[in-house]
């Protein structure tokens, strides 16, 4: 199918990145870690380059720190001066552990005491993927719907501010993001019915500056005259309520659980939203927007300044919430200001980010949920035999509801000029149905069954040439690949299987330099980081959970195939493999 | 001589209550520990169950509750997702008819809602009755033959029983407060 879709895109084929990343605040790295992307441009990128490819297969274990916690560890754990941070999942604990000592003796301990019951409203696993660091403060998001400053250096609590509500179904899981004094924090509950926001709280006091919502009127989602969306259909007033059947915007999703970046120069963030409520698509003809898109918004007002829709009137639960990384990158000759998104709708995305054009579009993966995206006006184009449908089973859906790529982020090196994807390689049988809504009870309407795509395997890791539009090399991995991914300056790549393997790759050649085995499953993001002994470290979270590990992480009976949202169908042997347990690894040269 | 059989085999057939007995509309307070210091039982079952666990008519209203009211969206067709697993045997609050519909009245601390006021106890005995089908406790004649779901499922009559035990998977609970 791939090379239909060629057609539908401009030949960009002179197109070659730059070598070189969005230069703040990355072009000093001072050995710190201090948000779960490194910097606002997402590259996930270390330039410290003590370990590399000829010495990385003498890695050694340095220390390990148990979480005390059995549920998914998606978080990046943060590294500023000399001390350590993790964030778990529910119950949110913080622990700040002293770098300078042998061992990495625990510093403090933060409990937020979390209400046991947003359990029960959190779709997939109770995770949590980080904290952030800012001015002497460490800020993250409790399952409960609260946002935490706590004194970084004593673990004091300084303020929390209540975004949501528990009993609407609404959770928190991401990590939030500090720029221009402002804490920029999303909602999670698509499966719920959760109408999504993205809220910007004042760094100092907590108070909220602005909210924008995903659906709704203009006013609501903070749509004003600096609102300039490249193309046609984006274009109208309210179209966050006209592009739904009366009153479905009010509870249509459009969560921003994901990953946030932000444009210093242009003072732009820019985030994805997540997938219109219910799944069921014939509850809600119409475009659903601000739903299953990017946003760019102006940090200090929160006014839209453009948007595009990655999969209008979504059909799988492909939300749009993959991170975003931004680089400059030389297209025809010019060099323009770029995000690149591996989207979960398949297809990997270049995208001006000043104005919101589609660059290129191609698919990085098995595909056939789509034909192509029409470049001219901008759209997917979906493909009729695989629509969903109220009451009709759909087979062979590819990529499944997780997408190609789900929330494990990327990284990209500016010395390789690739982009590392971490994703899947699943398809899905669909059948739609009719959701009741319940406040505060999932509002699905669909019955998945997952399982692997072509050639068998679950997980792909592939190193994508975004100049070239293509992949450079991929490697299969057996489980499905849910963990983030680092690349250093030591041109080493890592990431983590799903059954507790820690790998290092040669970033050019994409081959299998080290491994080490964890206790339990890798759905973590690698962190690289200098410590107070000089040397360059590399920390990962191992500590299976998440939607993909949720019949490890939840006890789930796989002999249901549509336990976990359908993902349990895909997992059977899981159980088999790894079992659950959060604990820290850091790495070291001898 | 064949009027006869008809008449003879209908003659086994459950007593259906086609509407459900009239019921006082009182929760049910059943026990879900198994620990008694000093002795003692968790005591009969509450005599309801056994008109509702044998009875097609409420099984099936049970399962049209299920869908309806999202318990599918949580502990799925019995294998469960943001919700435990319904069609094992591990049961943390118990297994039992009366101990399900006390789930259900009552909620559970690390997530389950309450359903009280929102359901009648006779449809959270019927939900029961339908949620012990998932794991094939009820008999065979009056569980459904076929599957609820448009994906294949196992419909209970092909299902092992699976009779509850109090176990409590680690991996489910959360941390002791």
């Amino acid at each position: 199918m791939r090379w239909q879709m060629r057609a539908f895109v401009l030949a960009v084929s002179a197109a070659v990145p730059i070598a070189q990343a969005c230069a703040q605040p990355n072009a000093n790295d001072d050995g710190q870690w201090t948000m779960p992307a490194h910097d606002y441009a997402s590259t996930r990128f270390s330039r410290l380059d003590q370990i590399n490819r000829d010495n990385v297969g003498r890695l050694k274990l340095s220390f390990t720190f148990s979480t005390g916690i059995v549920k998914g560890h998606e978080a990046a754990p943060l590294v500023v001066g000399s001390t350590m941070y993790i964030v778990t999942p529910y119950p949110n604990y913080i622990y700040a552990l002293d770098l300078s000592q042998d061992g990495a003796p625990l510093k403090w301990k933060y409990d937020p005491k979390v209400a046991a019951a947003a359990q029960g409203v959190a779709c997939c696993d109770v995770v949590n993927r980080g904290a952030f660091y800012s001015n002497g403060k460490l800020f993250f998001n409790t399952l409960d719907n609260q946002t935490i400053a706590v004194d970084a250096a004593t673990g004091a609590e300084v303020w929390r501010t209540k975004l949501d509500d528990i009993n609407k179904g609404a959770t928190m899981t991401m990590a939030p993001l500090v720029a221009d004094g402002k804490v920029l924090v999303g909602s999670s509950g698509g499966e719920m019915g959760v109408r999504g926001w993205l809220a910007a709280l004042d760094e100092g006091s907590g108070k909220i500056a602005w909210r924008a919502y995903s659906t709704g009127p203009d006013k609501d989602v903070l749509i004003g005259p600096s609102f300039k969306p490249f193309y046609a259909t984006d274009r109208g007033t309210d179209l966050g309520v006209k592009t739904w059947p009366p009153e479905a915007w009010k509870i249509g999703g459009g969560n921003v659980w994901g990953w946030i970046s932000y444009d210093p120069d242009l003072k732009l963030v820019y985030y994805g939203t997540g997938n219109p409520g219910p799944w069921n698509p014939d509850q809600r003809p119409g475009d659903n927007k601000w739903t299953t898109g990017i946003f760019a918004r102006d940090v200090t007002t929160g006014q839209a300044r453009w948007y595009y829709q990655f999969s209008p009137h979504d059909l799988f639960d492909h939300d749009g919430i993959n991170e975003q990384i931004l680089i400059t990158m030389k297209i025809n000759g010019k060099p323009r200001k770029v995000l690149l998104r591996a989207e979960r709708n398949g297809f990997f995305y270049v995208m001006d980010r000043v104005t919101g054009q589609v660059i290129a579009a191609d698919p990085y993966g098995n595909l056939n949920a789509a034909l192509g995206v029409d470049l001219k006006t901008g759209r997917l184009i979906p493909n009729p035999d695989k629509e969903t449908k109220q009451g009709k089973v759909v087979r062979g859906i590819c990529p499944a509801s997780p997408g190609m790529k789900d929330w494990n982020p990327m990284a990209f090196s500016p010395r390789t000029g690739l982009v590392y994807i971490p994703h899947l390689n699943l398809c899905m049988d669909y059948g739609a149905m009719e959701a009741n809504y319940i406040a505060g009870t999932p509002y699905v309407g669909a019955d998945v069954k997952m399982y692997a795509g072509p050639g068998g395997n679950r997980g792909v890791f592939t190193a994508w040439d975004p100049g070239a539009r293509k992949a450079r090399w991929e490697i299969k991995e057996d489980l499905p690949l849910w963990s983030g991914a680092l690349v250093t300056a030591g041109d080493v790549v890592f990431y983590g299987t799903m059954d507790g393997w820690f790998k290092a790759l040669d970033a050019v050649s994409g081959k299998l330099l080290w491994q080490f085995k964890a206790g339990s499953g890798i759905i973590g993001q690698p962190i690289s980081y200098r410590a107070p002994d000089g040397k360059q470290h590399i920390a990962v979270l191992a500590g299976v959970g998440g939607w993909a590990g949720a019949v490890v992480a939840g006890g789930l009976d796989p002999r249901d195939p549509t336990a976990a949202l359908g993902f349990a169908a895909a997992t059977q042997d899981l159980p088999g493999k790894t079992t659950g347990g959060g604990m820290l690894y850091d790495f070291v040269l001898p | 001589m064949a009027v006869a059989l008809v008449l003879l085999s209908a003659c086994d057939r459950e007593a259906r209550e086609v509407r459900g007995k009239p019921l006082p509309e009182t929760a049910v307070a059943a026990q879900t520990s198994q620990l008694f210091p000093a002795g003692g039982t968790a005591g009969p079952i509450d005599p309801r169950a056994k008109m509702y666990e044998g009875n097609a008519y409420h099984i099936a209203e049970g399962g049209r509750l299920y869908r309806q009211m999202n318990c599918v969206g949580c502990h799925a067709n019995g294998g469960g997702g943001m919700g435990p697993a319904l069609m094992d045997d591990q049961w943390r609050y118990g297994g039992r008819m009366d101990q399900i519909v006390a789930s259900i009245d009552q909620g559970r601390p690390n997530g389950m809602p309450s359903w009280r006021g929102k359901l009648t106890p006779t449809q959270m005995w019927q939900l029961a009755a339908y949620v012990r089908t998932l794991s094939a406790n009820v008999a065979k004649d009056v569980a459904p033959s076929r599957s609820d779901t448009m994906s294949a499922t196992y419909p209970p009559t092909l299902a092992k029983p699976k009779p509850p035990t109090d176990s409590d998977p680690a991996a489910v609970k959360g941390p002791a407060r």
